[in-house]
């Protein structure tokens, strides 16, 4: 049978990495192409996930075992599909390899990171913190593997990172490079983006620093980001120990993303948690449309919803703006309880929606789409999407819909 | 195997300049027999590699103690085959010189411990013996629904026998009684037909498939690879693995009565409507007549501390399919749904839009609180706190439909009636849902090659039940493809250990077969362990559990870590330098240490790391060893426990918990404080915590002096 045995995962996300495992432990041989030099993908820029409020990296970590133990699974990050041709069984698939810049050698020791004093924005961080141009993407990151920004390669400092590694893992002149894999499927697992919020202009992200995305706000809670894990407003760095959470942030919201992401209702409240458990003294304020807490995931609503410092208010924020007095004023109608909401905060964070990632680039592949740029059907047996391209869907649903994909792609790429 | 143990060191990544490397070299040298010493500046770079390649291709070397950077990283370089060459990383970089002071005496104390106790784990290990029976890779589904139906066909299509069970005579489940279902695709606008029907034929002409209709499941006995089923009629079988896809049932009507179910015929249920709608034609129970309104009653009986605490995820849009039929019927019809939350997730919110415009009037109160009465002309009136307009409202319709709930097939029947020491259900986690680490493995449950899919595992609609049976039946293949190869699933996947047991000292305690979270032993009437292999996870919970400690694995023992534990050199008490035994969550603690090292976080020297598999692996003697070492302290580190545990295996954590509450006993009868021992929760992410933790404890062994045992 050959090649065709193989099953191509393009995304390192949670789906794609599922996919990977799952399908190599039922016997296929997988590559995976992250386009980030990690994977892991976005639940490693996570805190927390709901219910359990337990950090992502630790089942990350079985994963990556499950992939440092499994010889059938083999990986490359900062890889992009360029072109893909044949069909059921039979694909070609090229792939492009940006450079790392830095190579096998690397130990992880951080020498090269020692010697650099340029700075880049912590892309892991969402620009929030800065990040030597010598990095490591982040602690867990696998692999462990340092990367040198392009923007150091070809100056003085870029050669004194060479220089200080002992291990001659730094390669400046690494170029980018082409990769042809015989595939017999393909899983299509290139996940999401969160909507950018600055299109929601009255909600003022981009305008005040202490608007945050919710996927920031997670950032600023995990010990390994820019805060160290302590909740503070980005202007000033004071506590932020009165924060609201705008639920809907251009979401079912016809100028914006017409459907409902389904997680950002238990992705703020667990981030309610989080301001909660760090500050005894602070208060939570979610506005919502409707609380969507699916299934079990209720249990975790009413949990939170008992602490009475964290209040549910249902309205849809028309206007936030900076107080007279300092911080942030969130104003709109009060649906349930009538009057106008005029809360003062510290932090405001947007619960943003999920925009899957063929809303931006389509691959050339017979797959159909809806208006939102889910994939709504595959035209090809070997053709597998799998997460949040299909839907917008949690880490369990991502999981469970990976899982299945991954009997899906077993199924054409052994031919049977 | 008669072991030829190569030490190889490093000296790079600041391991060299910290530890002088020459009196690891002589530890292992002088305290052990070993065939090969060799170090490096850089043992992960072809040279280094290429050093313990050849002594291993020379036949110099079988056993391989790499003295380095954590086990963690470079994985893809120390890469030897685990069938013919035991291999041990010992962290001196993230454990040692990453997190101590350079040059330090204390520094090398630590690092000559971790190679005194890399090599003696090497000494206490076995090259794999892989459990070996013969395997049966047939698949059974549970259930002949959706869910069900999808995982028998794409089991089947992947090229597994598959047999389907279903207790009703016809296959379909509740979908073959539905007249359509929710739109999937785009627009999302228009109701989809049900297909349920071509699934059907797909199964029932499919070679690889036996469709048994109408009959029970009496007992399943056995082990993955291995399960002897025993129908309610026909001949029994053997398979591999089972799906269970048994399906949901309505929330119980009758206990709605303050919803006036019971009390009017006009009040039916959600199901009620479907199979009437399905019939051809929605009328008043009471009289025949066609309804021009009809009200719903969303979450009758969910959302409510007094019936089912949970949402059932796919009411809100089963309402809204089944006001599309009220208007379909004649497009005069009125509808009102009373709801808390309208629940349409993704794409769904565009049927809602929709329903909206069609003119569903939509009520916002507390549902459990709605009183339904008698009306006018023999309507019904229905009374709420209109809670957006903050005023009563009173709607009367004609029919009243309560938006029941789900709740999981298994609930009060065990449906595969395993012959297990631990019980015929699969153990469940809260309503009835089977437990696993549901964010994590969504498939699995507590019984190994048993995977629950659909309703029965959470509430769902149509298409994901499917959707849920075909990721269901890759775990049921996985799971006959790594056991044929004798290996662990999910979380130790590949592992090729498993516990053997030396019977002839089991005392029939029976802790082994009552802790196993997997259900691993049966028992005799004695109460002696039967151990069935291809049951067990590997977390060896029932190796820690076992007081005589006759259960171990060819690559972790009891014996293994108590002869680690004895391997420290521990100075007597006029040096003062206190001793600390850390056992550790390998997963999430010691990579929890290994990020402590990578943020150059500095701890007490007086610390000893020991992974183990799972803290439930802990066994009480490892303790006395410690103490009666001379060890002035032991620390472990676990993942949280309670509800929302975090602990794959699921109880480790806290049975180790539980265990520690015994070990008072011990310490009581060796005359020692148990504050010597302390337990804490610590996730992967919690590294900043650990200098801290392990200070604490060392000024808490400060205050209670050394260990009186010291020295003997």
């Amino acid at each position: 049978m050959g090649d065709n045995r193989k099953i191509l995962v393009v995304g390192g996300g949670i789906s794609g990495l599922t996919a990977a495992v799952e399908a190599a432990e039922a016997g296929a041989e997988v590559v995976v192409v992250e386009r980030k030099p990690y994977l892991g993908g976005r639940v490693s820029q996570f805190n927390h996930y709901f219910p359990k409020l337990c950090p992502p990296a630790c089942g990350l970590e079985i994963n990556f075992r499950r992939i440092k133990n499994n010889p059938a699974i083999s990986y490359h990050t900062l890889a992009t599909v360029e072109s893909i041709s044949g069909g059921p069984g039979n694909y070609e698939v090229n792939v492009t390899i940006q450079p790392r810049f830095v190579n096998d050698n690397c130990t992880g020791c951080g020498e090269c990171a020692k010697v650099c004093s340029t700075e880049i924005p912590n892309p892991h961080d969402y620009g929030m913190g800065n990040v030597k141009a010598a990095y490591l993407p982040h602690p867990m990151a696998f692999p462990f593997k340092y990367v040198i920004d392009p923007s150091i390669v070809g100056t003085d400092e870029g050669k004194a990172c060479a220089d200080a590694c002992a291990y001659g893992a730094v390669d400046l002149a690494m170029q980018p490079a082409t990769l042809t894999f015989s595939v017999g499927a393909i899983v299509w697992a290139t996940g999401w983006a969160p909507y950018d919020a600055t299109k929601v202009d009255y909600l003022g992200l981009g305008k005040y620093p202490d608007v945050v995305t919710s996927v920031m706000f997670e950032r600023l809670a995990a010990a390994d980001g820019p805060t160290g894990g302590k909740i503070l407003r980005p202007s000033d760095g004071k506590e932020a120990k009165s924060v609201a959470f705008v639920q809907c942030a251009g979401s079912r919201d016809e100028n914006h993303l017409p459907y409902c992401s389904g997680v950002c209702c238990l992705a703020s409240l667990k981030q309610a948690t989080y301001v909660r458990e760090q500050y005894p003294d602070s208060k939570a304020y979610i506005y919502y449309i409707d609380v969507r807490a699916m299934g079990k995931y209720e249990d975790f609503y009413t949990k939170v919803d008992q602490d009475e410092n964290v209040t549910l208010i249902k309205s849809k924020i028309a206007r936030v703006s900076q107080a007279p007095s300092g911080g942030l004023l969130l104003e709109g109608e009060d649906i349930v309880n009538g009057g106008k909401v005029k809360q003062v905060v510290d932090l405001v964070v947007l619960a943003v929606g999920m925009v899957p990632g063929t809303a931006a680039v389509k691959p050339e592949l017979p797959m159909e789409y809806d208006d939102f740029g889910f994939v709504v059907s595959s035209g090809a047996s070997g053709i597998v999407p799998a997460g949040c391209v299909k839907a917008p869907m949690e880490v369990a649903a991502s999981v469970q819909d990976a899982t299945a994909a991954a009997l899906k792609a077993l199924q054409c790429a052994m031919g049977r | 195997m008669d072991q030829k143990i190569g030490v190889y060191i490093c000296s790079g990544c600041g391991i060299g300049d910290s530890i002088d490397v020459e009196s690891l070299s002589s530890v292992a040298k002088d305290e052990f027999k070993i065939a090969k010493l060799e170090t490096h500046a850089a043992l992960c770079s072809d040279d280094g590699v290429g050093l313990i390649r050849k002594d291993l291709a020379a036949g110099d070397v079988n056993c391989v103690a790499i003295a380095a950077c954590s086990g963690r990283v470079k994985t893809d370089v120390f890469n030897f085959d685990p069938m013919t060459v035991i291999t041990e990383r010992i962290n001196i970089r993230e454990h040692v010189a990453w997190c101590q002071p350079v040059g330090e005496e204390d520094t090398r104390m630590m690092a000559e411990d971790y190679i005194r106790m890399g090599i003696t784990r090497i000494e206490k290990t076995h090259l794999p013996n892989p459990y070996s029976e013969s395997i049966d890779k047939s698949i059974l589904v549970v259930g002949g629904g959706s869910s069900g139906l999808q995982a028998a066909l794409d089991a089947a299509d992947a090229g597994y026998s598959v047999t389907l069970v279903e207790k009703e005579d016809q296959l379909g489940g509740y979908m073959a009684k539905w007249k359509s279902t929710v739109p999937t695709s785009p627009p999302y606008q228009q109701l989809d037909e049900i297909t349920i029907q071509q699934t059907i034929d797909k199964v029932v002409n499919h070679e690889k498939i036996t469709v048994l209709t109408g009959t029970t499941i009496t007992k399943v006995a056995g082990a993955p690879g291995m399960f002897d089923v025993t129908f309610s009629k026909g001949d029994p079988k053997r398979v591999g693995s089972i799906v269970l896809a048994a399906g949901w049932k309505p929330y119980d009507p009758e206990k709605l009565q303050h919803l006036s179910y019971g009390t009017y015929p006009d009040v039916i249920t959600n199901v009620q409507f479907e199979e009437m709608a399905k019939a051809g034609k929605i009328t008043c129970p009471s009289d025949g007549s066609e309804p021009s309104v009809v009200a719903f009653i969303q979450c009758a009986g969910s959302r409510d501390a007094d019936h089912l605490p949970y949402c059932s995820a796919i009411c809100c849009r089963v309402s809204l399919k089944q006001a599309v039929y009220v208007k379909e019927q004649n497009e005069e019809n009125k509808v009102f749904i009373f709801y808390k939350d309208i629940r349409t997730p993704e794409q769904s919110e565009e049927f809602y839009k929709k329903v909206q415009k069609d003119g569903t009037v939509f009520v916002k109160t507390d549902t459990s609180k709605v009183t339904i009465g008698e009306g006018s002309e023999r309507k019904l009136c229905i009374e709420a706190m209109d809670q957006l307009l903050g005023e009563p409202v009173m709607v009367e319709a004609d029919l009243v439909v309560l938006a029941t709930g789900m709740q999981p097939a298994t609930l009060d029947d065990p449906i595969l009636n395993l012959e297990y020491r631990q019980g015929p259900a699969v153990p469940e986690l809260k309503y009835g849902f089977p437990d696993s680490h549901y964010v994590c493995f969504p498939y699995e449950t507590r019984r190994t090659g048993i995977y629950a899919a659909g309703c029965v595992r959470q509430p769902m609609g149509a298409s994901r039940a499917s959707q849920d049976g075909t990721g269901a039946a890759l775990k049921a293949i996985q799971c006959v493809e790594l056991t044929s190869q004798g290996k662990a699933v999910h979380p130790r996947s590949g592992d090729l250990s498993y516990p053997e047991l030396f019977l002839q000292r089991c005392t029939q305690c029976k802790r082994c077969t009552e802790e196993c979270p997997f259900g691993m032993y049966n028992e005799d009437v004695k109460g002696t362990p039967l151990p069935h292999p291809t049951r067990c996870r590997r977390c060896s919970i029932c190796m820690g559990s076992c007081p005589e400690r006759i259960i171990s694995f060819a690559n972790y023992s009891v014996d293994m870590i108590g002869s680690m534990i004895k391997s420290i050199n521990v100075p007597d008490e006029y040096d003062e330098k206190p001793r600390i035994v850390a056992l550790i969550c390998e997963n999430d603690a010691f990579p929890a240490v290994d990020m402590a090292g990578l943020h150059r976080l500095s701890y007490a020297p007086w610390v000893r790391f020991i992974p183990v598999r799972c803290l439930g692996s802990l066994n009480l003697i490892w303790i006395a060893d410690s103490l009666s070492k001379g060890i002035d302290g032991i620390l472990l580190l676990g993942c949280r426990y309670g509800d929302d545990y975090q602990c794959h295996f699921m109880q480790g954590s806290e049975l180790a918990n539980t265990r520690l509450s015994k070990v008072a006993e011990t310490l009581d009868r060796l005359m020692l404080e148990s504050d010597r021992v302390r337990l804490e929760q610590l996730a992967i992410t919690d590294f900043g915590r650990i200098p801290k933790i392990i200070d604490e404890f060392t000024e808490r062994l400060a205050e209670l002096g050394p260990n009186p045992y010291k020295g003997f």
